[in-house]
């Protein structure tokens, strides 16, 4: 009995000019069969004109348990927002 | 006319290795390359039917009526596209020569003075490009992972080896297309074709077939056993019910 | 002091469930949360799989060219959701390779439905339009699901079947208004598959062993018995433009509650199916094991591979 294949996260850019998009996994031995089998399952509908691959154990990850010191802080500076300023009537292109 | 009974040739490669791989789903060795294959048969089938629809605008029948209608000797594919290959190992082999053989010839044909087989051929190339990469990575791991899958697909190589000449064959009602450009000459393509499959076999540590055997036919609809079955499964719903839409 | 953690943990995962708030998988979770989701996902992945046996056999049988390209496309999809919905419990700690050897020891299920054998065209008409028009009515909301990558997997998977049913009732109605055969074949597939995929909503909601907490878990958001009248609702009239009978005498149009009243269910041959004496359980599941164990040499092969090419595999 041999171990199971690696996972691998798949990334696909819908089209030129787009951001790569997490869309899902698979398992592969390794990178080559990774990349063929994101061909294979995830743009079967034409879902894409680029692939990202990239083992799973590879991601680092914030964790759940660092969200509180991690993204609550950013919740007190509404001054990085556009809408906290006040303009006066009639002013344009700001 | 002989324009016409080269494109059903090839309409018929392609609908019986198309067949034959469909066959293979839900029952390759993982769901990956389940959904591989069947992307495989798709492609086939696909261009299957492309070639048919051409045939019937040369004055041929339609599509399903060459498909479900014909028998073994009407049928004009070649015998490698028709081989059995319910073990993993042989369906690869076979993938492999077609898929090289494709590669080449659908670009050759991309040049074709018949503008639709064109068309087709440039489709084909694209496709062909891909399955080669997917069926040597097959090669490669088969060849060169196990002993047991390396004498799996030594073996798979011997049994199918004697059907590849056939592929480099030009029937003689093809002489006059190839001579104004229709087609392209098979024969000129297997020097490149032999110097690709051996790289690839030794590349994933097998051992090219010594070669002295050969077996041919396809094209005068002298086909193996197996081509009467494959047909008594995929045509028994239309024969048995004659004259109906689906 | 643990307990107390855990309890405020449960109560700030409640709440989020109570707000909509996606669960991800490494949040915490109740670990009764984590195990029903794992036997409800991966028993929807081998449901997936499974039923590509029943449609997969007639690919070969396909009677035209258009047909047998639409039939292989839609197994192949099916097969492609068994993937996302094994990678979606797989993100809850469950490998792939454990789910395969649960199904195979019998520990886990898949859909009843799939232990009635396809005997003719027909059935593939029938599958595509009832069995998977259930299917769609139990998953699309499962979309909102409050776990996030079973819900994810069902938004790809809703959007990739929408031509699922459309091509089974396409296959029924060609053969409804064909041939005075094909007419027979196809309303003697309605009526061996109308009350299977009645069942495949589960036990009525006095009955039904997991419905209330899944629901106060948001992993369910209807009843059986509230989806199981939907697609009933949806079902009936697309028989009557095929021109078909449903092959229920009690059934009729309540005015009154605008919804049609149906005729009672066998759950004893429904039970019986489950535990393992339908007309295909162990054909399905004997060749799934024969298919995995066929395949195995080549998934070593695979690795063998790997193994000796470690430093170039990387590019």
């Amino acid at each position: 009995m041999s171990e199971p294949m690696p996972l691998f996260e798949v990334f696909v850019r819908s089209k030129r000019g787009l951001e790569h998009r997490h869309v899902g996994s698979l398992r592969a031995q390794d990178a080559e069969m990774a990349m063929q089998y994101a061909r294979e399952i995830y743009t079967r509908r034409q879902e894409g004109v680029s692939l990202w691959v990239v083992r799973s154990g590879d991601i680092v990850a914030s964790q759940e348990e660092d969200a509180a010191a991690f993204f609550d802080p950013a919740d007190d500076k509404p001054y990085r927002q556009a809408t906290y300023y006040d303009l006066p009537e009639g002013v344009k292109n700001l | 006319m002989s324009l016409l009974s080269a494109v059903v040739g090839l309409a018929d490669d392609a609908l019986v290795l198309g067949h034959r791989l469909s066959e293979w789903c839900g029952k390759a060795p993982f769901l990956e390359e389940d959904l591989a294959m069947a992307n495989t048969a798709l492609d086939l089938l696909g261009r299957a039917r492309l070639l048919y629809g051409h045939a019937e605008k040369l004055g041929g029948s339609n599509e399903d009526e060459y498909a479900f209608l014909r028998d073994a000797p009407d049928f004009t594919n070649l015998l490698i596209y028709e081989l059995p290959a319910s073990d993993f190992a042989t369906a690869y082999a076979r993938q492999l020569l077609i898929d090289v053989f494709d590669e080449l010839y659908f670009d050759a044909l991309q040049g074709s003075q018949d503008d639709t087989l064109a068309g087709i051929a440039a489709k084909s190339y694209k496709e062909a490009v891909y399955h080669v990469r997917h069926s040597s990575a097959w090669l490669l791991r088969l060849g060169d992972g196990t002993d047991e899958s390396h004498a799996r697909m030594q073996q798979a190589l011997e049994d199918v080896w004697g059907y590849h000449l056939e592929l480099f064959e030009n029937p003689s009602a093809d002489v006059s297309l190839v001579a104004n450009g229709a087609l392209p000459d098979r024969a000129v393509l297997k020097a490149a074709w032999s110097e690709r499959v051996r790289e690839l076999v030794e590349r994933a540590t097998l051992t090219v077939p010594a070669g002295n055997w050969s077996v041919a036919g396809g094209r005068t609809g002298v086909h193996t056993e197996h081509l009467g079955f494959l047909l008594a499964e995929m045509q028994h719903l239309p024969r048995t019910y004659p004259g109906v839409n689906w | 002091m643990a307990e107390i953690q855990v309890d405020v943990q449960a109560r700030r995962f409640q709440e989020r469930i109570d707000a909509e708030v996606r669960i991800e998988p490494k949040d915490w979770m109740p670990d009764a949360y984590r195990k029903t989701l794992i036997r409800q996902i991966s028993q929807h992945a081998h449901s997936e799989i499974i039923g590509m046996q029943p449609e997969g056999g007639w690919i070969t049988r396909a009677p035209s060219l258009r047909r047998k390209l639409i039939l292989l496309s839609k197994v192949q999809d099916e097969g492609g959701h068994g993937l996302y919905l094994y990678s979606a419990a797989e993100t809850l700690g469950a490998s792939r390779a454990s789910m395969i050897d649960a199904l195979h020891s019998g520990r886990a299920k898949y859909s009843s439905i799939f232990n009635y054998p396809a005997l003719t065209w027909a059935d593939i008409g029938a599958i595509g339009w009832l069995v998977d028009s259930a299917a769609i009515v139990n998953q699309v909301p499962l979309q909102r699901c409050s776990f996030g990558p079973y819900a994810r997997a069902m938004v790809r998977i809703c959007k990739e079947e929408s031509f699922h049913q459309r091509q089974g009732y396409e296959i029924m109605y060609t053969l409804a208004t064909g041939s005075a055969d094909q007419k027979a074949m196809a309303q003697d597939a309605l009526n061996r598959w109308w009350w299977p995929s009645l069942m495949m909503f589960g036990p009525s909601d006095a009955d039904s062993a997991h419905s209330s907490q899944s629901m106060a878990w948001k992993i369910k958001r209807f009843s059986n018995d509230e989806l199981r009248q939907k697609f009933i609702d949806q079902a009936v009239p697309q028989a009557d433009i095929l021109g078909l009978e449903v092959p229920d005498t009690e059934l009729a149009w309540d005015e009154q509650t605008q919804h049609y009243r149906y005729g009672a269910i066998d759950w004893d041959e429904f039970n019986r199916v489950v535990r393992g004496d339908g007309p295909c359980n162990r054909q399905r599941l004997a060749e799934h094991k024969r298919v995995h164990e066929a395949g195995a040499w080549v998934r070593e092969a695979v690795v063998a591979y790997d193994r000796k090419h470690q430093d170039q595999s990387d590019v």
